[in-house]
């Protein structure tokens, strides 16, 4: 079972404990035998929003599933419904969102099945999101991340309030009433506070957006990334999550303005 | 029982030499004093009902349920030792989310009753282990339709158009034939499968429970029902609120008619 202790001279040490087995100080990094990095996101999706509104929560998110820049599955459901109040908007990694989904569509399942015979409450928004915080925090300490950044938008049935909430790949946690993930997180999150804060002011105690308003800025955001960031497509989901539950609308695009190009000068085979 | 004082009763890994197996027997007779539960076959889904017995008034009302959900799709009501019901509950639990795991469908509900089958058999095997006390009623809707299995402690399951244990189950089994031919006569008729709807079964079942219910031997009971059909969303549900109360109004009038009419 054990081995030989290593020769003093060997590169490389299994035996440490601490820090981890690792190659000694001073040796070229090709010489590292088990240190190296431990997956990358293969198909991907992009940005995810989320914002609050007067009546719970809106989550956005596009259809596509890119394999590095090729804009490869043109259909995704990036939207995942967890029981009746909550909802998953995930970018980043689409196997691990797969999986993600399997698992907790299985922990759900014995919720319910739990539920039953001893009417126990059902899992809130708020009890997920921890959950998946945990999860992601505790994998990426075994340095194996489950390569996400996700959304999570409920309805908290005993509060009577909705809930948003930030967690990804690192185990980095945040809540607000307006969230973006990735290249949204740049350019739709400043574009989603100022549409908030008109209303509801800087320290949110005004009125929310109502549900009409609130699409709009969704989709004006969606329509920005749809310009800017090319890893994105012009067919989205926007889910609401209130007191009465999770819809997810038919997938639809933004109206886009191209004229502009014809003037842009400096790029392609133009002639003059 | 003719085994008392002949041996062959204290293992079940001892045939008697007429080839019985008399702790399997004993274990019929933990489910024979356990009340009635039932399973009932529809053209739209699976309605399952027990006489849960109250032991005493300090009880929670709704505690100790007999009935459980196995998988979405499936329920489960058990007659026996309540202990013994909990944890084939678990275990078959563990069995249809592993089914999940591996095929990435849900488990039909004959292969989860031949899996359950299979476990309660090994219990009659080794002398080192009793048998499950326990007669288990599994009712589902899976992609092939509707589907009850009863599995007896011996590990046997047969499959029903209905189906009771416990205590008064040959009444409870009369008056399930009464109706399972009626709907039987009217698909000869009628040319259809079978005409029985869940909403028209939760009466039945309500009905039979409370004519099956000794007054005299078991002061209370809670009545417990459940389906599966598509007003639960295919999916393994109580029988919501107001159903059950009219169910077991009409079943208490109907009692009633009966006493008049001996």
């Amino acid at each position: 079972m054990w081995k030989q202790p290593a020769p003093a001279n060997s590169s490389f040490n299994e035996y440490n404990t601490f820090p981890l087995p690792q190659t000694q100080r001073g040796q070229s990094s090709h010489a590292h035998g088990p240190v190296g990095h431990t997956q990358q996101p293969l198909v991907t999706g992009t940005s995810v929003l989320g914002l609050k509104y007067d009546k719970g929560v809106m989550i956005a998110a596009d259809n596509l599933a890119s394999y590095g820049s090729l804009a490869r599955f043109r259909d995704i459901q990036r939207l995942h419904p967890l029981g009746k109040h909550t909802l998953l908007g995930v970018a980043g990694d689409m196997s691990d969102f797969q999986w993600l989904k399997k698992e907790l569509d299985a922990l759900l399942r014995e919720e319910d099945a739990l539920a039953l015979t001893d009417s126990h409450p059902s899992l809130s928004p708020k009890n997920i999101y921890e959950l998946l915080s945990n999860l992601f925090y505790a994998r990426r300490s075994k340095m194996n991340p489950v390569w996400n950044a996700v959304l999570v938008g409920g309805w908290d049935k005993v509060k009577e309030e909705s809930f948003l909430a930030y967690v990804d790949l690192l185990g980095t946690t945040y809540s607000a009433p307006t969230l973006a993930t990735g290249f949204g997180a740049h350019l739709a999150q400043p574009l989603l506070r100022e549409a908030y804060e008109a209303k509801a002011g800087i320290d949110g105690e005004g009125p929310l957006l109502t549900q009409e308003e609130a699409e709009k800025v969704l989709e004006d955001c969606m329509k920005v990334l749809f310009y800017r960031d090319a890893r994105s497509i012009n067919k989205f989901q926007i889910a609401t999550i209130t007191s009465e539950g999770v819809t997810i609308s038919d997938s639809k695009s933004a109206d886009t303005y191209w004229k502009f190009a014809e003037g842009l000068r400096g790029y392609g085979a133009q002639t003059q | 029982m003719t085994s008392i004082g002949t041996g062959y009763d204290l293992s079940v890994s001892t045939y008697s030499p007429d080839g019985r197996l008399f702790q399997v027997e004993y274990a019929n007779k933990a489910v024979e004093a356990a009340g009635v539960a039932i399973g009932l076959r529809c053209k739209d889904g699976v309605v399952l009902g027990v006489e849960r017995l109250l032991h005493s008034k300090l009880l929670v009302k709704g505690a100790n349920r007999r009935i459980a959900s196995l998988d979405e799709h499936i329920g489960i009501a058990s007659a026996g030792l309540l202990a013994d019901g909990k944890h084939l509950t678990r275990r078959a639990r563990e069995e249809a989310s592993s089914f999940r795991e591996n095929y990435n469908s849900p488990v039909s509900v004959q292969i989860l009753s031949d899996r359950i089958s299979a476990y309660l058999q090994a219990y009659t095997c080794y002398g080192s282990v009793r048998p499950f006390g326990l007669s288990s009623i599994i009712g589902g809707v899976d992609k092939t339709g509707s589907k009850l299995f009863c599995i007896e402690p011996s590990g046997v399951y047969y499959g029903y158009r209905a189906v009771a244990v416990g205590k008064g189950k040959a009444l409870a089994k009369t008056e399930l034939e009464k109706i399972v031919n009626k709907d039987l006569e009217s698909q000869q008729s009628g040319n259809v499968e079978s005409s029985l709807t869940c909403k028209q079964a939760i009466d039945e079942v309500a009905r039979i429970i409370y004519l099956v219910h000794d007054d005299n031997k078991d002061k209370e009971f809670e009545l417990e029902l459940t389906w599966i059909c598509e007003e639960s969303g295919n999916k393994h549900a109580l029988v919501p609120e107001e159903l059950l109360k009219s169910a077991e109004e009409k079943a208490k009038a109907a009692l009633e008619e009966g006493m008049e009419e001996d």
